[in-house]
């Protein structure tokens, strides 16, 4: 292993870190609800009367949030590498986990962490288990 | 109003995301790359959300209803069992093969970019299939 300093970005990471931190604090004590992203988007596939408008708004809000950093800031910067293949079996593969595992980077990693719950201290630890693997079998493992 | 609110905590998480770098697949790639050119970037992001978040979380238990007045709805499930790990475990592959998870995706998606659509129209199509054999 070698830090990559000139990519590392400390100080910008922890200022996203809390206003997303934010983000999870105004949907929780104002709207009373957990800002998993896994568990917004999957309520909207089976929704419940009266639970849609709120799910659909914080969705809107994540989809106009890089419009308005470009308005400020530029466009933010997204590189995807992976082919359209790979997109689908990602999406698909990501969209079957979170559903079994009850949630992902955010409901598990973030809030359920703040929570300091073992069930996604558990689940963060085995998709980051698992994340690491991956990388490794695809960048070092083979020919090149 | 809680439409609104709702909108503008989405609009913020989002705006977080951007600002950590959490939106762009290529680092957190170089995240999950521990034996390359490791950028441990994502920790920090996690560091400042986790110390935001537990403040609000704790605050938020000693009460039942919001500033609004609606029900707080806390996660009740406690059960460390082969759906919770074999999800999880799953869903990091997934996340090692294009470097999302579902909150960034949207956030690209936003931002134009059509793979970004792709992953998430797959997700969804995932998450319906599981829907429909938890059902049975």
């Amino acid at each position: 292993m070698s830090i990559e300093w000139t990519a590392f970005t400390p100080w910008a990471a922890t200022l996203g870190g809390v206003v997303l931190g934010a983000a999870v604090a105004l949907l929780l004590l104002v709207n009373g609800r957990v800002a998993g992203i896994s568990g917004i988007v999957g309520g909207l596939l089976k929704p419940l009367p009266g639970d849609i408008g709120w799910r659909l708004a914080f969705v809107a809000g994540l989809l106009l949030s890089p419009l308005l950093y470009t308005v400020f800031a530029g466009a933010p910067p997204i590189a995807i590498d992976a082919s359209y293949p790979v997109m689908t079996l990602a999406g698909v593969v990501v969209g079957v986990g979170v559903r079994y595992g009850g949630g992902c980077t955010s409901g598990h990693g973030v809030c359920g962490i703040s929570r300091l719950s073992p069930r996604s201290l558990v689940a963060t630890v085995s998709f980051i288990a698992t994340g690491f693997a991956t990388v490794y079998a695809l960048r070092h493992l083979g020919g090149n | 109003m809680p439409l609104l609110t709702a909108f503008v905590a989405g609009l913020v998480f989002g705006l977080g995301l951007v600002v950590a770098g959490m939106a762009n697949p290529a680092k957190i790639l170089q995240f999950l790359d521990i034996a390359g050119n490791w950028d441990p970037s994502l920790l920090f992001v996690m560091v400042g959300a986790i110390a935001v978040g537990m403040v609000a979380f704790a605050f938020a238990r000693r009460r039942t209803t919001s500033a609004l007045g609606l029900p707080m709805h806390l996660p009740t499930a406690r059960a460390i069992d082969v759906r919770l790990v074999g999800g999880s475990l799953l869903f990091g592959i997934g996340w090692g093969l294009a470097g999302f998870c579902p909150g960034p995706a949207i956030v690209a998606l936003g931002a134009g970019y059509a793979k970004a659509g792709v992953f998430i129209a797959a997700m969804l199509a995932g998450m319906a299939a599981v829907d429909r054999i938890s059902r049975k």
